[in-house]
């Protein structure tokens, strides 16, 4: 026994410096500067608010560290080729691009229903965007602060066509399908309740056993919010045989949210999202935002950083918004291109058109 | 040899004068006093960490503004579960809900357990068949089931059960109430007239009672003893009156309604879990049964026993001794295994807390450790248990006469 003892920790060592190697890269923002967190901890503030911010921390990071979805499609989804693609996703390359000037220095975390917030909490990731209700529970004892709306949301029912129901009304001791860990499970039994209905819930962990489930006919209907049913109704065998039920029974606001303490980046995803929604109220876009520079109206000389420097007062680029237009584009391009008529999802604006169109889209003035 | 040592070290030490005569330097040498010393400052320390950690998560979470604290539990849970032993609506609390999930995991752990043993014992015993069939199929069994993940075992059980059951309307029903569909297996319940249960709870231990008689001191068997001890609770409703009805389930809209549900999440977990841990339990008795010396078979050959009653009353008994050790860890995966409940949907103790509940409340320390509690009081239960079982079952050294 004893003579093989050499090569017992040899072969551990070695097994362990394997391992090691070919670890991922782990970010190495948090955890530096023991001198300024044990001063942070002396002023009560977010580790990051004294050692210049979650903003020094992704800078010197050189990249964002973005939680989204395991995959919804057209909020945040890998396309064929393994890149991210969504209204969340651009989110957070529209943050990449008003921080870096490059809208590709973001690094993508999937995250389940469940994780996100202890994610987000522990630091792992410098924003979430992944659409998340904004609630007054979420905003006060999880410790975060939701930074506005990308998408204004309601929970709605999908049901197969040949069930013969056009009302939720009807569903009085049906059985419903829906994930855990969502606001979808509160509602839906909210509303069952105060309609006297009786129902029967089945929630499971991840959304492709829901749709699995609700294919093999375990439940009459699926509940999620109304731009979820539009995404995973196309997973289904024949989408066509399952309609949507018109009753939108709550309100869904999805948006990104930061870690609280940190107001200064806070302020940086706030005003990424009205950059974004302006410039699609002045008919800023993507293509036509160089040639806008010369345009003689101060508001979009504001927005673009032609005239005045509020991208400094951000603790960021003159430009800022120039390039989130250009690299990402406006909401309005955003939304068309991710969720809109002419994709698969064909979802209408709706709530989400801009407030001068009906919708509630309002972006506070920059200047 | 680290005792020869350290006594070497401490006569050196004594030689050369080191220790006073003082009793605290004199109690030192005591090796059994500085054993006590050390192990003392040792506890110490681990308090001291565990302290440590406590107090730093805690300041961290008022630090970041999350709540900490058990006050959660009195709030309304606001979710519905749709299997549940006890009372439980959308309004009742989160306490609630977290035994709704205790009960679910130990329901689905004893008929597992019990299930698990019973596939086990049968499959590991038809393995030493002298049938060449019969060995090669439930070798197959074993190996098969042993090697999948349990994960996948557990999706194919779930969608299998699924996709081959019809929908409600046309629900297989051998009759008397009994349904069987997507939604799962309905059956009537008994319904008792007010007053009548505990009688018969009362009737039906007397006729435990009574078995136990007729066998032991009028050594009666099989049918004889069936039949008397159908006799009090039989007696006893003729009594009364019959004073049962049965609470058929009906298709009304779109669900069920009265009678006894399991839902098909609840099947198909019990399916994997009995059938995935049966394998190994399988091999364990395989194992117990090998380990009987050929001798004590033999002799009984000898003495003309059949061989179910060889394997009875000689083998078995004798290979307990070997089983029951690797099938308290057993029973002890089949509990922490039910854990997996969460990815099809059983309403277990994690996915009812340590899942929907947390992401309502969002105290990940507190829900997270009452989860890991109930799991550690569970698993400790069963190893006590199986414990004082092996204890039983060991050989008992005669004394010399």
């Amino acid at each position: 026994m004893r003579n093989q003892a050499p090569a017992l920790i040899f072969g551990i060592v070695f097994g362990a410096l394997l391992v090691y190697l070919f670890l991922p890269g782990a970010p190495s923002g948090p955890a530096r500067d023991a001198q300024d967190l044990s001063k942070a901890e002396q002023e009560n503030l977010a580790p990051e608010a004294a050692r210049g911010g979650t903003l020094r921390v992704v800078r010197d990071r050189g990249e964002l560290l973005c939680g989204v979805s395991q995959g919804l499609p057209g909020f945040s989804n890998p396309d064929d080729k393994g890149d991210w693609r969504g209204i969340d996703v651009d989110v957070c390359r529209a943050m990449a691009a008003a921080i870096f000037g490059d809208a590709s220095k973001v690094r993508f975390r999937a995250l389940s229903a469940k994780e996100r917030f202890t994610a987000l909490q522990a630091g792992e990731i410098d924003v979430l965007s992944r659409n998340t209700t904004w609630t007054l529970t979420r905003d006060t004892v999880l410790g975060l602060d939701f930074a506005g709306v990308t998408y204004y949301d309601g929970q709605s029912f999908m049901v197969r066509r040949d069930l013969g129901v056009s009302s939720v009304l009807a569903l009085d001791r049906a059985t419903i399908c829906a994930n855990t860990g969502t606001t979808t499970e509160l509602n839906a039994a909210d509303y069952f309740r105060t309609n006297g209905l009786e129902f029967e819930m089945v929630v499971f962990e991840k959304t492709d056993e829901v749709i699995a489930a609700y294919d093999a006919g375990r439940c009459e209907a699926y509940t999620t919010d109304a731009s979820g049913l539009y995404a995973e109704r196309l997973k289904l065998k024949n989408p066509d045989e399952h309609i949507i039920l018109p009753e939108v029974i709550s309100k869904e606001p999805l948006g990104p949210a930061v870690r609280q303490g940190d107001d200064r980046w806070a302020d940086i995803v706030r005003w990424t999202l009205y950059a974004m929604i302006e410039a699609e109220e002045l008919g800023v876009n993507s293509a036509n935002a160089q040639e806008m520079k010369k345009s003689d109206n101060p508001a979009i000389r504001r927005l673009l950083g032609v005239e005045n420097s509020y991208g400094q007062n951000l603790g960021l680029r003159g430009d800022w918004a120039f390039q989130i237009i250009t690299q990402v584009g406006n909401y309005g391009e955003i939304f068309e291109r991710n969720v809109g008529k002419n994709t698969p999802l064909g979802i209408p604006r709706g709530l989400n058109a801009l407030w001068t169109k009906g919708g509630l889209m309002y972006a506070m003035p920059v200047r | 040899m680290i005792k020869s040592w350290l006594s070497s070290v401490i006569g050196l030490s004594s030689a050369i004068g080191l220790s006073g005569d003082n009793a605290l330097a004199r109690s030192f040498q005591d090796p059994r006093i500085r054993g006590w010393l050390m192990q003392a400052a040792v506890l110490l320390l681990v308090a001291l960490g565990i302290f440590e950690l406590v107090q730093n998560t805690v300041l961290n979470l008022q630090k970041a503004n999350i709540a900490s604290g058990f006050g959660f539990l009195e709030n309304p849970a606001g979710f519905a579960i749709n299997f549940s032993l006890i009372e439980y609506s959308a309004q009742s609390d989160f306490l609630r809900a977290f035994f709704v999930g205790v009960l679910n995991t130990l329901l689905v752990a004893v008929l597992g357990i019990v299930l698990a043993t019973l596939i086990g014992f049968s499959v590991g015993i038809a393995r030493l068949s002298p049938n060449w069939l019969v060995a090669r199929l439930a070798g197959l069994f074993i190996e098969t089931l042993r090697n999948i993940p349990l994960l996948l075992q557990l999706f194919f059980w779930y969608f299998v059960v699924l996709q081959l059951l019809p929908s409600q309307a046309e629900s297989l029903t051998p009759g008397g109430g009994i349904f069987l569909n997507n939604r799962g297996l309905f059956v009537p319940r008994i319904l008792w007239e007010a007053g009548t249960f505990a009688p018969f709870c009362a009737a039906l231990f007397a006729s435990l009672v009574l078995a136990f008689f007729a066998r032991k001191k009028f050594a009666l068997e099989g049918w004889k003893v069936l039949a008397i001890a159908a006799l009090p609770p039989l007696l006893l409703l003729l009594v009364l009156g019959w004073p049962l009805s049965l609470d058929m389930p009906v298709l009304e809209g779109f669900g069920f309604q009265g009678g006894i549900s399991l839902i098909p999440e609840f099947i198909a977990l019990l399916l994997a879990l009995s059938i995935y841990t049966g394998a190994f339990v399988a091999e364990n008795v395989r194992s117990g049964v090998q380990a009987v010396p050929k001798g004590q078979v033999e002799a009984a050959k000898a003495l003309g026993l059949p061989s179910g009653l060889i394997m009875r009353k000689i083998i078995l008994p004798q290979a307990m001794r070997v089983i029951v050790p690797p099938l308290t860890s057993q029973y002890l995966n089949l509990t922490k295994n039910s854990s997996l409940a969460v990815a099809i949907a059983y309403p277990d103790l994690v996915l009812v807390f340590a899942n929907t509940a947390l992401s309502q409340v969002g105290q990940a320390v507190e829900i997270i450790a009452m989860t890991m509690v109930v799991y550690l009081l569970i698993s400790l239960g069963t190893s006590l248990f199986m414990n004082w079982y092996n204890a039983r079952l060991a050989l008992k050294e005669r004394g010399v006469a």
